[in-house]
This record gives structure tokens, sequence and C-alpha cells, in this order.
């Protein structure tokens, strides 16, 4: 298959790990956040640690959308579906994400009519088909999908329609690494930069990570060698003493961005003062929501919603996972009270959440492997 | 009262993924349905029941068909009726010899299209040499099915040829798969028009008799366990194993024969064609001095040209499968956890 075999040879993926081997200087160790939930996932799923030095971390880092969306936000968009004459809409990583009353699924297993959709476009689609209903998009996604819902909004501005509306919960990412570098312990050596996000926002908007904090960032693609690229990539900044901004992913990710994309959010959207990020708390500027050329589309401004803030459970420790202090199966309800099946953090859900890539990938031995399986 | 007879069933309500052939339909089917009609399980639950009768075994399975779209490439709703009980016996060991039908019909439904699912049925059961001996008519108001639903339940008479069972599985056997994985699924994916991708395939519905019949001739002494991994994929079916077994199964990656639509789909939603369904495919554990004939006499059999050998049994790490990458990389195929459900970017 084209732009996958190439970037899945053997071969080449032996080279690159031989590279690493080689620039991992052993009396060093080395903690790498991969920011993007991608990455997370390919990580895992081509067991791309078994190929790297033992004094090489790789830290798991918030980009994940599902992952870092509280939970007060899920109730706020189910209390939407309660509504009879409303259909909402929502990514199938949305579907399991539990809220204090349920899932998604749940809900929609009781009787409300919640679907599942593959782009905003196909929410919009269903308005129309739907003249007597209240379609709700619930949109949430970094800079990447984000794009997508504002384009949607232009068209239902253009067609004129409203039974259709969105439940914004789109979030940006830059803020969420300055948070990160800002927070106290901090102890992360480099980034390997977010890749579908990057073509949108381009690489520019990373290099205050190099000047500022004088962390190496190279923005990555999502297969084995591309990760593996990136990371001999890095290593040689550290080696070298140097800190920039580099593109491994040139074949997707223009060094600008993507322009009209960029247009598309400045028209429709503008930033919120201030959106709470599960495990990460409070980050200001740090979410999306409808500017008021587009309030009458803004579900939060045409429904009632609750706003409540729910803390999460106590015992779980998805934020100290988040910001990489805590391993996935070092919480102490990994894969026993909390597995992909019955999610009781977020990081579960999504594939992309580390604490499921972990459970799905990972090959574990002794005690993590019989907790896990001995239910 | 030992613990396989109890009721562990903690979900409050039954949802999709009850039904979607992985941990939860498993949950479902040993946690509540098993214990209440079924009792104490001697044996792990296979694809059919062998029924003694008066001495004569028999292997006695039934399967239920609510597909939609009822018709996609590569078959029907009426195909699967008939091929998915076939296959249910064949990889039971057993030989088919008749079928009952019965037919849940939504008013509204169209003579026409019945007429097509009868004539599909038929010829199915022509194809897989079985009977249909009889079964059974329902009609429910307009809006109360989707079209049809369509339940087949078969008897076959055993194959003495091979005998499966997960407890003869022991480390150093091997798994052979007869084809390429996941066609039926992704088909049905996008038969649903829901997504916008199209792509040149079908669905792999077909009876698997001819390729477990060149098995059983060639390698049947050799052959320990057999499995036709239809929803929750290939991985559901060996996860199922090697927990029943109490084995490690390593899948060695490149040699799983995937097409490249199938690929190209599931790389695109974020699937794992391990965990696709397929329809007409069988997956079967072969000690190592049979393997290399077993491949051989399935690549020879009508349909069998793909089949390969992907991996095989271990001790540790036990009741787990893994897959090994051509570059060294170790990762878990777990079971298939609800239903499939895309990532978003």
């Amino acid at each position: 298959m084209k732009y996958v075999d190439e970037f899945r040879d053997a071969q080449l993926i032996r080279q690159a790990a031989a590279e690493i081997r080689k620039l991992a200087r052993p009396d060093k160790h080395f903690r790498l956040m991969e920011v993007c939930g991608g990455h997370t996932h390919a990580i895992y799923r081509f067991a791309l640690a078994d190929l790297l030095p033992g004094n090489i971390e790789l830290v798991h880092g918030p980009g994940c959308p599902v992952c870092v969306l509280p939970m007060g936000r899920v109730d706020d968009g189910l209390s939407l579906a309660s509504d009879p004459k409303v259909i909402l809409t929502v990514f199938g990583d949305m579907m399991r994400v539990p809220g204090r009353t349920g899932t998604p699924l749940e809900h929609k297993a009781r009787g409300a009519d919640i679907r599942m959709v593959y782009s905003p476009l196909d929410a919009l689609k269903l308005a129309r088909e739907n003249p007597d209903r209240e379609v709700v998009f619930f949109a949430i996604g970094f800079e990447t999908t984000a794009p997508s819902t504002a384009l949607t909004l232009r068209q239902a501005r253009a067609l004129g329609l409203r039974n259709f509306s969105v439940f914004c919960n789109h979030v940006t990412i830059i803020p969420a690494i300055r948070a990160i570098l800002d927070s106290p312990g901090m102890r992360i050596d480099a980034f390997i930069g977010p890749g579908h996000v990057s073509t949108v926002i381009g690489c520019r908007p990373y290099e205050f990570i190099t000047t500022r904090y004088g962390k190496p960032l190279v923005t990555s693609g999502f297969e084995p060698l591309d990760v593996l690229q990136s990371i001999v990539m890095i290593l040689r900044q550290l080696d070298s003493g140097i800190a920039r901004v580099e593109n491994q992913y040139a074949r997707v990710v223009p060094w600008e961005g993507n322009i009209p994309a960029l247009k598309a959010l400045a028209e429709v959207f503008e930033l919120r003062p201030y959106f709470e990020w599960r495990g990460l708390g409070f980050i200001s500027q740090s979410a999306l929501r409808l500017n008021d050329e587009y309030s009458e589309w803004d579900a939060e401004k045409r429904f009632h919603v609750p706003g409540v803030r729910v803390t999460d459970p106590k015992a779980a420790q998805c934020g100290e996972v988040l910001k990489g202090v805590l391993k996935p199966h070092q919480c102490k309800l990994f894969g026993r009270e909390c597995t992909p099946e019955k999610p009781v953090g977020a990081l579960m859900v999504s594939s992309e959440g580390a604490c499921a890539a972990f459970h799905n990938y990972a090959v574990r031995t002794g005690a993590t492997t019989a907790a896990s399986t001995g239910s | 009262m030992p613990a396989s007879q109890q009721i562990r069933f903690a979900d409050a309500q039954i949802e999709m993924a009850h039904g979607a052939g992985g941990k939860a339909s498993r949950r479902l089917i040993e946690g509540l349905i098993a214990p209440l009609m079924i009792g104490p399980l001697a044996n792990p639950l296979g694809d059919s029941a062998i029924v003694d009768v008066e001495g004569v075994q028999l292997a006695f399975t039934a399967d239920s068909f609510v597909v939609r779209p009822l018709r996609f490439p590569g078959g029907s709703i009426g195909d699967l009726a008939v091929n998915g009980t076939v296959n249910d016996l064949a990889v039971s060991g057993a030989r088919p010899v008749a079928l009952l039908v019965t037919l849940i019909l939504e008013a509204g439904l169209s003579a026409e299209s019945l007429e097509m699912e009868l004539r599909a049925i038929a010829s199915a059961a022509l194809n897989a040499g079985v009977t249909v001996v009889g079964g059974d008519t329902k009609v429910v108001e307009h809006g109360k099915a989707d079209g049809m639903y369509i339940t087949t339940a078969g008897i076959g008479a055993l194959d003495n040829r091979f005998v499966c069972s997960s407890s003869l599985v022991r480390p150093g056997d091997k798994v052979l798969l007869s084809g390429s994985i996941g066609d039926h699924g992704i088909t049905i994916l996008l038969a649903r028009g829901e997504i916008d991708l199209d792509a040149d395939l079908q669905s792999d519905t077909r009876s698997i008799l001819p390729m477990v019949d060149a098995l059983a001739g060639a390698a049947g002494p050799g052959v320990r366990w057999m499995r036709d991994p239809t929803r929750g994929g290939v991985a559901s079916a060996l996860n199922e194993l090697a927990r029943d077994a109490g084995v490690a199964i390593a899948l060695s990656e490149e040699t799983i024969p995937v097409r490249a639509q199938v690929r190209g789909a599931c790389e695109l939603l974020g699937l794992e064609p391990l965990h696709i369904a397929n329809e007409g495919q069988f997956v079967a554990v072969v000690a190592a001095d049979y393997a290399e004939m077993a491949l051989a006499a399935v690549r020879g059999a009508p349909g069998g040209h793909e089949a390969a050998l992907i991996g095989e049994v271990r001790e540790t790490p036990a009741r787990t499968v893994i897959s090994c990458s051509a570059y060294g990389g170790t990762r878990v195929v777990d079971m298939l956890v609800g239903d499939p459900l895309p990532r978003i970017c």
C-alpha cells in the first residue's frame, strides 16, 4: 500500500533503530514526549519501544482530544440528548466516554437519539433530512478537526439551516504544551511534535519551545519509520546542543500550515478566555467557541446547558498519567476497575489514550498481566 | 456451586457490543446465558454442540442473521444464513446433513426481495450439499425488523478423520489461516454507504467445506482445533483459544493475508483487520509435523489458494495473543472490545 509500506519496511526500521542506539549515549537518560495521541497509539501498536534502548523514555502527552475532555462537558453534551427533539451526533471515539450518568452508547441504548458520524457534514446532512428535529454536533478535537467544523458551520449559514448547531469543545495544542513546560518538576528533554495538528497550524507556532525553553521539537509522521526517524533527529539535536523546530513529516506538513483552514477557523471561532482540561486543570485561551457571527448555531446559546463541573473519580490518576508523571500501569485502577471495556478515566476510552494503547498492545508479564485478566 | 455455574453478569442492559462477538459477547454467554440455560460447562463452548442420539454422535448448531443491508457485494443474507451454519458445523468436525430455516419477515418486505433470498438459500444449500428440511415463518409489523431476519439450525454427522478441542493444543503447534481476512466486515461497512469510501471488494461468504475436507484428508490426525472467525474476527477466535487452552498464540504479522482494500479501509478508519468479521474462512491449529502438509492441502482445495501459516502456539505469555513484526516489535492482539469505533484523528 502506497505511503504505508515504505514506512514499515523492516530493514529500514532496523537501520533507524541501530542509529538511535548509536546516538543515545549510555551515560544519559532521554525523556521524549510525544504530544499527539496518534503517536502514542502508533508507538504501542508498532511496539516501537521494543526497538529503543532502555535510556530512551517516551512520555505520553496531552494530544488525545477525548482524553482531555472533562467529564462535566460529556454530561453537558448528554443533557442535550435528553430533549426528544434533539438528534445528538458524535464522533465514534466519544461513544464510550463515560459521563456521570453513563456513556453516549448507554444513553442511546436507553432511547436517546444519539448517532455516530464520521464528519460534521454528516450531521449537517441529517439536519437537512430531518427539518422537524434539532441536530446538534458534539464537536471535539484539536486544530486537526476544527477546520471541518468551521467549514460545516459556514455551509449551515449559507444554507440558512436553523435546526443545526454545534456543541463546541475544540481545543488548541500550543497552550497545553506551554502548560506542561511550565508545570513544576517538568523533566522533558524534547518533543515529538504532533503531525496532524501541524498540517493545519504548520511548524512556526512551536518556535517558542526552542527559543524560550531550549527544547527541540520534531514534527513527526505516524508510521514506524517516521517516529524512529524523528527520534534520530531529536537525538542529533540534543547531541550537538542545539534546539530547533524540525519537520520530519514534510510530505504532509507545510511549514506555514494550511492557510485556507486557518482562515476558516478565524472566521468562525474565537478563543474562550479559559477552558478546563482533564488532568491539566484550567488553561487560559486554550479552547475555541463560536464567535458572535455564528452564535445562532452555538448549541450552548440555543439550549440550556447545565455547565456542571465534575471531579474525576478520586482513585483515577489520569492527570498524573496525562502529565507523564505516572506510566499507565502505575495507576491504581489500571487493568482492574479501569479497562478499555469499562473505562473509568478517559485515557482508557480512546484508542489514542495512553492507558488504552498500553492496555491493548503492551506485552505485560507477571503482576500486571494477572491483574488485567484476572476478572 | 462451581464458579462456572454462577451468574456473573453485572451489565445493566443489553448493548450492541453484546452482539459484536468480542469481550462483551463472551461475558453475556458465559456469565448469564450458559449458567441459566445450559448449566455447568464440561468444555468451553464450541461452534456446535455434540449430541449423542442413541449411540450416534451428531453436531447440532444454530445461527441468526440480522445483516443490514440484505444484499451486498458478494452475497446476501440468504447466502450467509446457509454458509454460516454450514461453516459452524464444518469447524466442529462435522459434515452438514440437514438445515431448518426460520424466517422473520417485516410487513412491507417486497415479495421480490423474499424470493431472491429464498433462491439464495436454495442455491447455497445445494452448493454445500445440505438439505433444507423445514423451518418456520413469522411476520412482524412494519418497522419492527430490518426487512428480514433469518435463523438457521443445522445438524451434521461427525467426520471421524479429525477431532477438535482446545485441550489438544500444545506449544509448538502451528496456526493455519484459510485466506484473506476482513473482506466481509469491510464490505458490509462500505455497503451501508455511511462512509464515503469505495473499494473493489466483496464478501467472502462461502462454504468452507471443500477446504476443511482437504485438510482432514491430508492432515486429519494433526488437526487440534478449528474455528470460523466471524464476528470479532481472527483476534477474538484466537484469544478464546489462548484463554481456554492456557497458551500463548504468537502471530507473525507479515504472513497474515489481508487485501490492500481491507488494509486501506482499516488504516483510514482506525480498525484492526484481525478484528473484522469473515464469513468464509477458518483458522486451525495443526501439529507442527503436519503443518506443511495441511497448508499444501488447503491451498490445493477450491478457494484455498491464499491460505497461510500465520503463527504458532507458545507457552508464554499464557492466555495472550501476540503479534510479532518483521522488524522485531511484539504487541498484544486483544479480543474485540465494543463495536469497532473509528478514531477521529
